[in-house]
Order: C-alpha cells, then structure tokens, then sequence
C-alpha cells in the first residue's frame, strides 16, 4: 500500500458523460486516482472501462464532466498543450504492445526519450536500462515479430515507464498473454511502479490480474458502482 | 487444506529419511506454507497409528544434546500405500456444495439481499487475492509459497467468477427460487 500522505487524488474524473456515435459508453463516471497507488478498473465488456481510461490519459476528450490533473482540467486543455502534458506525465499501455515494428526493443524503449529531445546515446543507455529492470536483458536487438508475447509487453512497459512518467495507463496489458507470461509482466510493472512512485491506472476484466492493485473499482454500464475505499492513515 | 491427508503428508516427509515428531512438523509448515500449521498431538497421534498400521516403525531416539525424541521411519508397506495415494485421481469437483452457493439460495428464500452479500464476498475475496498477490511476489518468495499461493488464488478466481454470473443471473433465479 502506498500512504504517502498525499492530500487530494492526481488524477480525478467527476460525473464524465461520453458516447461512441448513439451508443453511450460512460453514463456520469467518477473516479479519483492517487500518486502513486495501482487502482484497478474492473468490469464486463462494454461497461466502460477503456474509454473510461481514455477520456482519463486524455486521448479522448469526455461529452460532460470533468478530468482535473494536477489541479488542471485535461478536458479544457488546448490539443498541443495536451500532447506535452502525455509526453512529459503519461505512459500507455494496450493489450498488444503497439510497438513500432521496424524498430529493434532498444530503439522501441528509446523513442519517446529521443522525442522528448534526450541525445541519442543517452537515450539508447536508459532504454537499456529500463529494458532490464522488466526483465528483458538480452532482448534488446529483437524486433516486434521476433519476441514473444511476453517480451513484447515487458518492452511496451519500458517504452511506457522510461520518461518517468507520474502516470501510467495501463488498458489490459495481460489481455493477450499466458497466464505465466501475465504474471511476469504484472509482477515487474507492480515492482517498478511502486519503486518509482508511479500511479497506475489497470483496466482488466481478470480478477488475478488486478489482485496486483492496491485497490479496485468496478464499472457497470458506463458508472463506477463500487469502489475501495482506501484506509486512511492518520500520522 | 481441505481433504488432505496428514497420514500421507507425514508418510511423504519421512520418505526423504527418518526423522522425529518436532522435525516433520517444522518441514510440514515449511513445504506447506499456506496450511493451517500442524499441531505437535496431532503429529504424535499420526505416527502412532502410522506405526500401528505396519506403514511406519520406530527407528530409535536421538537426544542431541536436547530431550530424547523418537525417530520414526517408513516401512515398505508404508512405501507403498504412498504411491498409491500420490496417484490417485483427486474428486474433480468436491465442492459443489459451497457455502457460498448456500447463502446466495438462503438469501432468496428468506427475503434477504443475495446481490448485497455477493458484494460484500466478492470484496473479501479480492482482499484475499490481493494479499496472496502480495506475498507470492515478493522478493526472495520460495517455491513451496508461489505454488501455494497460486492454488489459493486460482480457486478464489473460480469463485469470483461464479459470483459475477451468478449476480447477473439473480434475477432469473429469484424467480425460479418463489416460483417453487
């Protein structure tokens, strides 16, 4: 658990309203995510949960409601300031690791450093060194078609964690894999977040997955129906 | 755990050489992590009828420098009643009469809220699994204790599993439950 002491949520949805054309995804979702906890968003297909996460990492912006950051409201922000705010704050995660398939593990982890204006050599260190921190030592001259499932995902959470990111959004990271391989990646996303202090943000509809959590809230169509409360800790 | 025989637990242990009383049960809550740990008279029982049906024989005493305990071993037979248990197929489902399931039933008969307490087990389960999560990954965990854990783990997910279909199915079976 982590009890930091913090004094309001990092990250915080209130009553957000979206639909996809007529269909209606969130229905007034709420939702508070603290520095540095693991918070898993569990619920049936078409509940809501990703694009809960979506209007949350702001990649979508919600129909009502608000999403505050860091006592911004992501919601109002103009599209160039939001997709600084993703570069320098935020890293995602899907189910399939989204890699770029020219690129070798190494270059794949090293990217967002290079756009984030890292040198080259700087960069191609630290996504070394990322990769080995999930356990993808040796990994680093493979391309996407040549990894496993496995190696994929824990090369997609280096590339998502080597910024330093405050948040990471992470949208069924196990979905696509093994039970074993699931659990690696679970067990070295949960180690490093909390060594990091990094806040995880879990949409999985797998009950072993989200164990890993610090806590829970379950979404049903499209509203946040239960939610752990955290036990408060008074100093 | 549930069913598990400590006759062939303590037969199991002492298949690796003989050994004393306090000894097997050190090594049981060791290779048993998430067990209810055993208790000394219940060792001692154990190896007495052990030894008085033929699978186990009084080796000697070791004193150690400490009290005199009785070493016991395992005889031939006792070999053999071993791995017939060890082979034997387990009942594929021994728990279709669950607590859980009960209460659900109990809930719709007497007026109760069936969808409030599959809540309330739901969470609990989850604290659970959060917990076994907890202490099967961290550092240093040692086999006997994933493997444990990621028993216990699988079942709370199978009950989960049914208590999520059987919320969405409440209403068909409080229905079914008034209709009969």
């Amino acid at each position: 658990m982590n009890n930091a002491a913090t004094p309001g949520p990092l990250l915080a949805a209130r009553d957000l309203v979206k639909a996809h054309g007529r269909t209606p995804a969130l229905r007034g979702a709420s939702l508070d995510l603290r520095a540095g906890e693991i918070l898993a968003v569990t619920g049936a297909s078409g509940s809501g949960k990703s694009t809960l996460l979506h209007c949350m990492a702001g990649i979508v912006r919600p129909d009502r409601g608000s999403v505050t950051y860091g006592g911004q409201r992501l919601d109002r922000l103009p599209e160039k300031r939001l997709s600084e705010l993703r570069r320098t704050d935020f890293g995602v995660v899907f189910q399939f690791g989204q890699l770029i398939p020219e690129l070798t593990a190494l270059d794949n982890v090293a990217l967002p450093l290079l756009l984030a204006g890292t040198p080259r050599s700087r960069a191609r260190e630290r996504a070394g060194e990322w990769l080995e921190r999930f356990g993808a030592r040796g990994q680093e001259e493979l391309r996407p078609g040549e990894m496993s499932g496995g190696q994929a995902q824990r090369t997609a959470l280096a590339r998502a964690l080597v910024t330093g990111p405050k948040v990471v959004f992470a949208d069924e990271p196990t979905g696509a894999l093994d039970s074993l391989a699931g659990e690696q990646v679970m067990t070295a996303l949960a180690h490093t977040a909390r060594e990091s202090g990094t806040a995880v943000l879990l949409i999985t509809h797998d009950a072993r997955t989200a164990a890993y959590a610090d806590r829970e809230a379950s979404l049903h169509d499209g509203t946040v129906v239960t939610e752990d409360t955290v036990l408060e800790v008074t100093p | 755990m549930i069913g598990m025989s400590t006759r062939h637990i303590l037969l199991g242990l002492l298949a690796s050489g003989p050994s004393h009383g306090y000894d097997l049960k050190r090594r049981h809550d060791e290779r048993f992590p998430q067990a209810r740990p055993l208790a000394y008279g219940q060792v001692y029982t154990t190896l007495q009828r052990l030894v008085r049906d033929g699978l186990a024989e009084i080796e000697g005493t070791d004193s150690d420098g400490g009290p005199e305990r009785t070493v016991y071993r395992t005889t031939e037979t006792g070999s053999r009643e071993l791995a017939h248990w060890a082979a034997e197929i387990a009942p594929p489902a021994p728990f279709v009469t669950n607590e859980i399931f009960a209460k659900v039933v109990v809930a719709i008969l007497s007026g109760g809220d069936p969808a409030a307490y599959l809540r309330a087990q739901r969470a609990a389960h989850m604290r659970r699994m959060r917990e076994l999560t907890a202490v099967k990954s961290a550092p240093g965990a040692d086999l006997a204790t994933v493997l444990s854990a990621d028993f216990a783990l699988n079942h709370l997910d199978a009950d989960l599993r049914w208590m999520t279909t059987t919320a969405a199915r409440l209403t068909t079976l409080t229905a079914e439950v008034d209709a009969a």
